[in-house]
């Protein structure tokens, strides 16, 4: 076995590697850094709502910059880059192509990340992760605001590079005795989730460029005082990032699509109609980005047409619950780590998802809208289905990653752990937002509903914290000192072979 | 490929789609009903700056930081902005819009219970935005 476990090479060997299993293990690092970053700045927001008054964050401008760093790091430190990881173990191998279609660029657009995070760590920004203009562009403090815009700059560029890279090598390199209709659903989730960051991406990549020249005063694009609409800011930002909302969590139903019958052993219900839904996702996706604006004085026509927008884009998911419902259905379930995550995620994707419904509907988003319920509502999809698939597919591919396996009674702890902070966190962030209490503040009036409500939120985050001490303990350890992995079927599910090919980890180049 | 039949999820799917498109048409129907605002409705002119509101009555008394209104009547706010984008909210009564820069935004409302609520701004708007509040009173007389 030529694992990296077994010959250990040194380090600038994997750095300056381009073979696609080097740079997904630079990217699955990276994407674990900035978990446990934006994590430990997530605890520390709870800590300070914990009661009422200034606990130990100073001042307001030091915890508006850490919710803005929070997000701008788990969205695209995070979670793209684990996905980015994902993709370049295994889209080759699905494939069954040497390597990615252009290796090189696969690792310029890995190298333009550490820079990126550099940029948004140091600069440690203000104007939350939206940057709504005109506040970003008049009032947010430099040089932070304008080191987010070139970090998320090289950002953009990155997913751009990457998603020319997946769709080349899908669609150019794929074996020809693979039709495209039989290519596992995981490679079909980068295959779309590429395709909508390839349209959506540059227009906020131009809204970014815009942005920094209304700050330099060279033009007035956002800026009210110059003639500028700062509503126009809004639709270039959401035009690409509700697309992006889906750009994050379809490959996470890719790695659902991949553990569910591995542990129900058990086929997929039907490979058709998760295609089907991964490819009506990524059209209706586009028609809905202004739900995110109903408050701005839209008029009633242009909230019927997103509201219409948004719920059809409801069928394609509620299709992937059902997929997976019915795959689980009368097989013999094997509840390993990542089983159990892959089910966790799919009950909270469902409950996200009926949230959403309700957010769509006009008279109820304006009781929702830029409240509490809101900021449950994204959490349970980027936390409860995004990074609950993330986590399961981790525990799933950390064989084939190391040659060894994780702890199962950790992973399992981690898991429940999980679980149970992330309902008590996130449920109870949707009651706060019915009671009135809105999003992005340091501080609040000692109503006594939501004090009770913030410490029950605060109490949950804490053991989602203490599951991710577990869960780093456990991949540290087990990555040097774990238990050698059985690389054909490494949790005995008893089927055939089916397992990663790790001969593919060697380098051809 | 899929040789079994895949009728159940033909019917799964039909079943939420009439569930969206409940959800869709009833939405339509309240909010058209809702945006209606009667014509009696008495002006007020909301302004939102950093990091206050300012309120201003058809007849041309100001307030800072409160607002004076009679129950049972109708209210027209026509809201803007001095500087960034705030979001004018008295939660309650689910009275929400932008003030945004450069527009005029409208919302109405007609208080149906006298007391005391709050304003807050919804939008981040920097600095104080989580302290950006004001006072609503609903006074019972009928004058």
């Amino acid at each position: 076995m030529t694992l990296e476990i077994q010959k250990p090479r040194p380090i600038w060997k994997i750095m300056f590697s381009t073979h696609h299993t080097d740079v997904g293990l630079l990217y699955l690092i990276t994407s674990l850094a900035a978990l446990f970053m934006g994590g430990t700045l997530a605890l520390a927001i709870r800590l300070e709502l914990f009661l009422p008054g200034s606990q130990f964050v100073s001042d307001s401008m030091t915890f508006n910059r850490m919710f803005t760093v929070h997000g701008t790091t788990l969205i695209f430190l995070f979670i793209l880059p684990f996905a980015s990881a994902v993709g370049n173990y295994l889209v080759p191998i699905m494939v069954r192509y040497k390597d990615m279609a252009y290796p090189k660029l696969n690792a310029i657009a890995y190298w333009m990340i550490p820079p990126a995070f550099a940029l948004i760590w140091l600069g440690f920004a203000d104007f939350t992760w939206n940057a709504y203009a005109p506040y970003s562009v008049t009032r947010a403090p430099g040089p932070a605001a304008d080191m987010w815009i070139f970090g998320l700059k090289l950002l953009g560029i990155s997913s751009i590079l990457g998603a020319i890279n997946f769709i080349v090598t899908i669609l150019k390199c794929k074996h020809p005795d693979l039709p495209l209709s039989k290519m596992p659903l995981l490679a079909w989730s980068y295959l779309t989730s590429s395709l909508i960051m390839l349209v959506a991406m540059p227009t906020f990549a131009a809204a970014l460029l815009m942005l920094l020249t209304d700050r330099l005063g060279l033009s007035g694009f956002f800026n009210p005082s110059m003639g500028g609409d700062p509503i126009a800011y809004q639709h270039l930002f959401w035009f690409t990032f509700h697309p992006e909302v889906y750009v994050l969590v379809i490959p996470a139903i890719g790695f659902m699509y991949d553990i569910i019958p591995r542990f129900s052993r058990k086929p997929i219900f039907s490979h058709v109609s998760g295609i089907a839904a991964f490819v009506l996702l990524s059209i209706v996706g586009f028609a809905s980005w202004a739900h995110h604006m109903y408050a701005t004085g839209m008029s009633f026509t242009e909230k019927t047409v997103f509201m219409i927008g948004t719920l059809s884009a409801v069928p394609a998911s509620a299709m992937h619950v059902f997929n997976f419902l019915a795959t689980m259905w009368g097989g013999r379930i094997k509840f390993t780590t990542p089983m159990m995550w892959a089910v966790g995620g799919i009950a909270l994707f469902f409950s996200a998802g009926a949230g959403g419904v309700v957010n769509s509907a006009m008279p109820l988003d304006f009781m929702t809208h830029d409240s509490y319920w809101v900021v449950g509502h994204f959490h349970l999809f980027v936390m409860g289905t995004i990074a609950f698939g993330s986590f399961g597919f981790l525990y799933y591919i950390f064989p084939y990653v190391t040659g060894r396996l994780y702890n199962e009674k950790l992973g399992k702890i981690h898991f429940v752990m999980s679980f149970i902070g992330t309902v008590m966190v996130f449920f109870t962030q949707h009651i706060l937002g019915l009671y009135g209490m809105p999003r992005r503040i340091y501080d609040y009036p000692p109503i006594p509903e939501w004090i009770a409500m913030n410490q029950f939120i605060t109490i949950g985050a804490m053991i989602i914290g203490i599951g991710m001490a577990i869960f780093l303990i456990n991949i540290i350890y087990s990555s040097g000192k774990g238990k050698e992995a059985n690389m054909d079927d490494p949790w005995n599910v008893g089927r055939e072979k089916y397992y990663y090919p790790y001969q593919s980890k060697t380098p051809h180049h | 490929m899929n040789t079994h039949s895949n009728w159940p999820e033909w019917i799964y799917v039909g079943v939420v789609v009439a569930l969206l498109i409940y959800v869709g048409a009833e939405a339509w129907n309240i909010e058209r009903i809702i945006e209606h605002i009667p014509s009696d409705a008495e002006i007020i002119q909301v302004t939102g700056q950093q990091w206050f509101w300012t309120f201003e009555h058809e007849d041309g008394t100001k307030e800072i930081g409160e607002l004076h209104l009679k129950k049972d009547h109708a209210y027209k706010f026509e809201v803007v902005s001095k500087d960034v984008i705030h979001s004018f909210n008295i939660h309650d009564y689910v009275v929400l819009v932008d003030a945004v820069p450069g527009r005029v935004n409208t919302v109405w409302f007609s208080p149906d219970e006298s007391g005391e609520f709050d304003i807050q701004c919804r939008e981040y708007c920097g600095l104080i935005h989580y302290n950006m509040r004001a006072k609503l009173y609903v006074d019972d007389d009928k004058s």
